[in-house]
């Protein structure tokens, strides 16, 4: 029998698999994955929540991150390109232009 | 009648603040002569309220509720009685003729503008002083005089020993500010008021002995602005100020404040007699003490300060023996003839070119002879000779001391009085007559008259130091509304006897050293003499003050400056500054610009939230 505590371990390994992508990764687009795993993994543990509580809540939580997350991801992909072709790189120890 | 009063109190303001208005700009006459003729103006006011007041009325007014807190309630209030009215007129009669003098003496100097906004300011600052109606209206006012003394004396604040001497008066008068500040807390401790009219009648309830120690601490402020002894060494200092400023300020004025201090709380101090037999004492050693200083001095304003300080003694034996409307008196007569010999030693001054060295000039008669006639009347005034102003209220005072049975105290005013004569007719002969001694110190030196304008200036002065003496009886008319006449119980016999005796020793001594200046003065071994060097060096007063206040003093200072201040405190402040610096200077790594060492960090301190709020948390 699968319970609650599946999906919410299976919820946090996964923002943990993002969270090291966030730290490790030099690269824009992976940091850009990474958060992506996050949200998702966020996504699980509402939906899961929401289907053993009884309540839709969570489940629409969940509709609106979907959408709100596809626009980010439009627009941020958008500068990705347009910071690529300004730059010419992607990698995050090479974009250093506000050094304190 | 109030309109009058407002008008004489704030035509100085304004005229001040029409003076500043041109401070920055170079040298306007305007700034001159719109003070003056403000000035003038509220001359005319004061003397029609004046004249107003003859018959017994007072004119009052109250501007508006100043303080309000508790019992205490002062009220920003002015009133002319038969007193004040008095100092009025003498205070603006004496200022408009030095303002207009300062035309013509300051019409060669960069602050023109910058001094006719102070002395304005002092007159305002005077006023408030003589025509309020309560203590603390009069303290405001004392404050006032003492900063535009400061700012006077400290005119010329290029010249080192001008800036010093200006420190000294400001500071000695602060002690003793103090002093009266106590005085004032004590009256309104037992009173409950500061209102001169509710004061003075409830002061016969007051406990004796807590009403000694209110007319002590006043009469120490007192000492201070009229440069009593122990504070008399700022006056005399204080010459270093522009000339006319000795005349309005350290002669007919602001240093007769203390005696007006003591004349208007002359209801407090007829209840303390120990009190005032002090004053009285205090006030006939400083005659005697500052004449003497005078005899030798070789500086022609400072034998002059010498000669106001001895005569303030004068005033303050007549305040001490009860005779408050002869203090008075002496101080109005005394202040039209002492700011003409002031406006006098000016004129010297501009025609020697500022030297002061009265052994170095003479024979100046021929080419001031304007200025000589002048200076010699005030002398003989001064030295009080029938029918000027300082016979009678100089002789006034010795029947007083006599009629009172205080012989000694009388003797040693008559010594004075003989002294007096003696330093101020010196003067007159080392200035005016005998050797052209100039010639050898200043062979280029053209001595030249004054403006025909500042000759017109002293002129009114002139005449009031002849005339003033025969105001005595309406002087009495007047005051008797406001105080008791004290007159001695002697005969006329005994009265005559004494006139005969005082005008025979002054007129020797005058004809003594006429006589003896005119045979070519006194040896030069006179000079090596003990008593000589005690006087000259104003009997080492100001160096035992040098020696045993300001040099301990300064070390003090420089103690606290170097151990105290640079290494206690500034060290606590600046070691947290200097923490707070090192921390930024060492964590400003953090801010490296880029992106994943920035989220490093962020994951970092999430994690130490997280850990605070498992370990916090409400829910366990």
């Amino acid at each position: 029998m699968i319970s609650i505590n599946h999906y919410l371990i299976l919820s946090a390994m996964l923002f943990a698999i993002g969270l090291f992508g966030v730290i490790r990764r030099k690269n824009l687009l992976m940091l850009f994955f990474a958060t992506e795993i996050m949200l998702n993994s966020v996504n699980i543990a509402l939906a899961a929540i929401s289907y053993f509580t009884h309540d839709l809540t969570g489940q629409i939580f969940a509709f609106f991150i979907i959408a709100i997350a596809a626009s980010e991801v439009a627009v941020g992909l958008g500068f990705l390109i347009l910071m690529y072709k300004r730059m010419g790189s992607l990698d995050l120890d090479n974009l250093q232009i506000m050094k304190g | 009648m109030e309109k009058l009063l407002y008008i004489t109190l704030f035509a100085p303001l304004v005229g001040s603040i029409f003076a500043a208005l041109f401070g920055g700009c170079k040298k306007n006459i305007l700034a001159g002569i719109v003070p003056s003729a403000l000035l003038f103006i509220g001359t005319i006011a004061a003397l029609i309220q004046l004249s107003a007041v003859l018959d017994g009325q007072v004119i009052s007014a109250t501007m508006f509720e100043w303080i309000a807190s508790g019992n205490f309630r002062v009220d920003f209030g002015f009133a002319a009685d038969q007193i004040s009215v008095v100092m009025m007129c003498v205070v603006t009669i004496v200022s408009t003729l030095v303002h207009v003098y300062s035309i013509g003496y300051m019409s060669h100097d960069e602050g023109f503008n910058r001094f006719f906004s102070y002395l304005s300011l002092f007159v305002f600052s005077m006023l408030v002083l003589v025509m309020s109606d309560n203590f603390l209206g009069l303290f405001i006012g004392w404050e006032g005089v003492g900063l535009c003394s400061w700012l006077l004396i400290g005119f010329w604040y290029k010249k080192p020993f001008a800036t010093w001497a200006a420190n000294e008066a400001f500071i000695m008068n602060r002690v003793a500010d103090l002093g009266m500040l106590v005085g004032i807390f004590i009256i309104f401790w037992q009173t409950g008021s500061l209102k001169y009219t509710e004061v003075f009648a409830l002061v016969k309830s007051i406990d004796p002995a807590i009403l000694s120690l209110a007319a002590v601490f006043l009469f120490i402020g007192a000492m201070g602005k009229s440069a009593q002894f122990p504070f008399h060494t700022w006056l005399a200092d204080a010459m270093e100020g522009p000339t006319p400023v000795s005349a309005l300020i350290h002669a007919a004025t602001m240093v007769t404040a203390g005696v007006y201090l003591v004349v208007r709380s002359h209801e407090l101090f007829a209840l303390t007699p120990d009190v005032s037999f002090f004053i009285a004492c205090l006030g006939t050693f400083v005659a005697a003490f500052a004449a003497t200083m005078g005899l030798v001095n070789r500086d022609l304003k400072r034998i002059v300060a010498y000669s106001t300080l001895s005569q303030l003694g004068y005033m303050f034996v007549a305040a001490g023996l009860g005779a408050y409307w002869v203090a008075l008196f002496h101080l109005m007569t005394h202040a039209f003839f002492k700011a003409l010999l002031f406006l006098g030693a000016g004129n010297v001054m501009h025609a020697m070119h500022d030297e002061l060295d009265i052994k170095k000039m003479g024979g100046l008669y021929k080419p001031m002879r304007g200025t000589a006639i002048m200076m010699i009347v005030a002398s003989v005034a001064l030295a009080g000779i029938y029918p000027l102003a300082g016979f009678f209220s100089k002789d006034k005072i010795l029947e007083v001391a006599f009629g009172t049975h205080h012989y000694i105290l009388w003797a040693m005013l008559l010594i004075t009085a003989v002294l007096t004569a003696f330093y101020s007719f010196r003067l007159i002969m080392l200035v005016f007559f005998g050797r052209e001694n100039y010639k050898e110190h200043f062979p280029s030196l053209h001595p030249h008259e004054a403006y025909w304008y500042m000759l017109a200036a002293m002129s009114p002065l002139a005449v009031l130091a002849v005339i003033a003496g025969f105001f005595e009886h309406s002087l009495t008319a007047l005051l008797e509304k406001a105080m008791p006449i004290f007159h001695p119980h002697m005969s006329t016999d005994t009265v005559m006897m004494l006139i005969a005796v005082t005008t025979v020793a002054v007129v020797c001594s005058i004809s003594f050293t006429l006589y003896k200046y005119n045979k070519g003065g006194f040896s030069a071994e006179l000079e090596n003499t003990f008593l000589y060097k005690l006087f000259y060096n104003q009997y080492y007063i100001p160096e035992f003050y040098n020696r045993f206040l300001v040099i301990p003093y300064t070390k003090l200072s420089e103690f606290a400056w170097k151990k105290v201040d640079l290494k206690i405190i500034d060290f606590v402040v600046d070691t947290i500054a200097l923490v707070i610096y090192k921390s930024g200077e060492k964590s400003r790594h953090i801010q490296s610009g880029n992106l994943s060492g920035m989220l490093r960090w962020m994951v970092f301190g999430l994690l130490i939230l997280i850990i605070f709020a498992a370990l916090y948390s409400p829910i366990k």
